[in-house]
């Protein structure tokens, strides 16, 4: 047990896997020396070597591509990308190649690869540094998705990932990058896909993910003081979404509100809600409601505040759930 | 000028068959490149071996049943391919991708792997399966759609077919990083080094991807050689409207070798393959090899040529068949006889029938395999969808017998 950020959850989590197994290789630009441009690989090339942790040449497809290849000679690579915008050049890796090797193969390969993406805003970056893409990989068939929150999943969710011998897209929430929290890196872990209830509640759900669970926790705790009791779920794993986990939620309290950084047109509470008026439909009191990102490029940094979903806006869209 | 006039005035009543014949005769014979005197040639069209200081070592132990040998798989690939094309023109096939004329191109590369190399096709390389021994049904199954390829890759070390183009030079060349990672390179052991072969066309070259695999081959010195058949023509567009070197060229800009090969000559495609390969294997990294030739058919079944290249050009390279000049030089040399080109013959039909016969008795996959090896590990979704689809068919069931 120990507290740790989740930038250094990820690194203890690639570290362990590294040492678990041989054929785990890190691949990216900047990760060896450097660290990563958010340190995350801090020290694993001095430890490992160049052999398994490969400073890669500045071209994204080649990145995926090569991982590939590494993936089909018996290796398990996790790469980094740096920032969510620069995933497009390796888009066509991923959704054509790395998702349905599988399938065209009738079963004969697989590629236990991870793809580690640094996701979402509120670092004041420049353009296409702040992006949310999750839908587009979480559309695509093949491939799993999931987005750690704390340290603590960053740690053992990493692992999982690796140990995976399907593909998976790694998001890193990484404004919450330097966020301390427990570690115990003695239990079992909670399976990797499985949402999880972080905060108990009875008047209406929040559904959250990434960088967005935290900001549901500090409004779930804004409301307590009004009396308001919300159940805060953080999804963890965006395809397949564990619906049973949210359903029952939605199920209890009756009314759901979905956070997410990304555009709402299309995205993953599109999907949720679809679900919940499938499911739910005679347990809800409300409409299944949205808070997300407007659907708009990315804005320059100084207007992201009022891009970005925040507490105030969580806590208007909880009051107009329960106004119905 | 009164025949002239006669002509002028005839004009009228002139069949416009004449014309064309009269255009046909007075157009000037397209320029068809010739590969250049860079190009390792070791057979001339016409069958007679050229002396190469540098290539012929690489060539110097090939037996006579050696090259009766290449000489089969060309002339029963070629048969493989006609016969895939007439199925398709039957509705067998929903598209057939044909390698007519390319043939001593993946034949003469084909023969020069090892079988622990590993081969990374685009989706014309049925030559290359060929020599690596996958069955030619596997082949037709992907163009028949009863899937998207199913073989195994790691069996005969020849990976599916990729058809987004230039993406496999990539996987081809992590692959090759993994074969260093595990130690199969410049060993010295010939069943233990290993190589990638990466193939793709002149059109793939443009693509970002192709020049992405000759960043990471080179900075990595991995063992992959990059096998492009220039074919001339990427579906309508010709090399020019490609590229303004000739492709070998482009190797040395990445910081590694290029060659040119006669791409109809499987022996000169055979020598400069092994070397290339040998090179990879012992550690020196990647080379580009550039096999000079011609897509003789459409780009697949899909297109029509005739819209945008003459007749001419393509009657020049029937002049440089790959199968009839060591054909030349066989019967020249006296390594094969009538009886040899006989047999051969009636294998080459015996393999056309059992091609006909493979494909139009091919299974349908069962519609609910579209469900399965999506994932490894369960996955929910997949399965609850499964569930829906059979109780949905489920539905249905006695219908029909009222």
């Amino acid at each position: 047990m120990g507290t740790m950020t989740i930038a250094k959850g990820i690194n203890n989590g690639l570290r362990a896997a590294m040492e678990r197994d041989p054929k785990v290789v890190l691949m990216g630009e900047d990760i060896g020396k450097l660290g990563g441009v958010f340190r995350v690989t801090d020290g694993l090339q001095k430890d490992f070597g160049e052999e398994r942790v490969i400073d890669t040449p500045l071209a994204e497809a080649g990145i995926v591509g090569t991982a590939i290849g590494m993936a089909l000679r018996g290796y398990r690579p996790v790469v980094e990308i740096q920032f969510d915008g620069f995933i497009y050049p390796a888009f066509d890796h991923i959704v054509s190649q790395v998702a349905k090797m599988r399938a065209r193969s009738l079963g004969k390969v697989k590629l236990p690869m991870v793809i580690r993406i640094p996701v979402g805003g509120g670092i004041g970056a420049v353009e296409h540094h702040s992006e949310s893409n999750e839908a587009y990989f979480a559309h695509t068939a093949g491939l799993k998705v999931v987005c750690c929150s704390n340290a603590e999943d960053a740690y053992w969710m990493i692992q999982q990932a690796i140990e995976s011998d399907d593909p998976v897209l790694f998001y890193e929430p990484k404004r919450r990058y330097w966020d301390k929290g427990e570690v115990d890196e003695a239990s079992a872990p909670r399976p990797l896909l499985a949402a999880q209830v972080c905060r108990a509640g009875t008047d209406a759900t929040l559904l959250a993910y990434g960088p967005m669970v935290k900001t549901c926790l500090q409004a779930a705790e804004a409301a307590a003081a009004e009396g308001k009791e919300l159940e805060v779920i953080d999804l963890r794993t965006l395809s397949p979404l564990d619906l049973d986990t949210i359903a029952a939620s939605v199920e209890k309290t009756g009314r759901a509100v979905v956070v997410h950084e990304a555009s709402t047109f299309l995205g993953m509470g599109a999907e949720i809600a679809a679900e919940l008026q499938q499911r739910c439909f005679y347990h809800l009191e409300a409409p299944v409601l949205r808070v997300g990102g407007y659907n708009l490029p990315y804005p320059p940094s100084k207007l992201e505040e009022e891009f970005l979903p925040d507490l105030d806006r969580v806590l208007d869209a909880v009051d107009r759930s329960l106004a119905f | 000028m009164s025949d002239n006039a006669v002509a002028s005035s005839g004009a009228a009543t002139t069949s416009p068959a004449e014309d064309e014949v009269l255009a046909e005769l007075t157009a000037p014979v397209p320029e068809v490149g010739d590969g250049g005197p860079e190009m390792v040639q070791l057979l001339t069209p016409e069958g007679q071996r050229v002396e190469n200081t540098e290539y012929d070592e690489y060539v110097k132990d090939l037996t006579d049943e050696d090259l009766r040998g290449f000489y089969r798989d060309l002339v029963l690939i070629r048969r493989v391919d006609a016969e895939a094309t007439a199925l398709q023109r039957q509705g067998e096939l929903g598209i057939w991708a044909s390698l007519l004329g390319q043939e001593a191109a993946q034949v003469g590369s084909g023969r020069a792997m090892r079988p622990q190399d590993y081969a990374f096709p685009t989706y014309r390389e049925h030559g290359v399966a060929w020599c690596r021994g996958v069955n030619p049904l596997n082949l037709l199954g992907l163009f028949r759609g009863v899937n998207h390829g199913g073989w195994d890759p790691n069996e005969k070390n020849f990976h599916l077919y990729t058809i987004v183009i230039g993406a496999q030079t990539l996987h081809a060349t992590g692959y090759a990083m993994g074969i260093q990672r595990d130690g199969a390179v410049g060993t010295g052991d010939p069943d233990r080094d290993s190589a990638v072969i990466a193939y793709f066309g002149d059109g793939a070259s443009a693509q970002g991807d192709v020049n992405e695999a000759f960043v990471y081959a080179a900075v990595n010195n991995a063992p992959v050689v990059f096998f492009c058949q220039n074919n001339q023509w990427a579906i309508s567009e010709p090399n020019e409207r490609q590229t303004r070197i000739p492709l070998y060229q482009r190797a040395r800009g990445f910081g590694f070798p290029g060659v040119r090969v006669d791409g109809n000559d499987v022996l000169a495609v055979y020598a400069v393959a092994t070397q290339a390969l040998n090179a990879a294997r012992s550690g020196q990294g990647p080379t580009f090899v550039e096999a000079y030739t011609y897509r003789m058919g459409a780009h697949t079944t899909s297109d029509d040529p005739t819209k945008y290249r003459v007749s001419a050009e393509v009657e020049v390279w029937k002049h440089r068949d790959p199968i009839e000049r060591l054909k030349a030089y066989l019967v020249h040399e006296k390594m094969a006889d009538h009886d040899f080109f006989e047999a051969l013959d009636r294998e080459a039909d015996e393999l056309a029938v059992a091609v006909r016969e493979g494909c139009l008795s091919m299974p349908d996959p069962t519609p609910d395999s579209m469900f399965d090896h999506i994932y490894v590990e369960p996955h929910p979704v997949v399965e609850a969808e499964r569930r829906e689809f059979a109780a949905y068919h489920a539905g249905f069931e006695g219908e029909g017998s009222h």
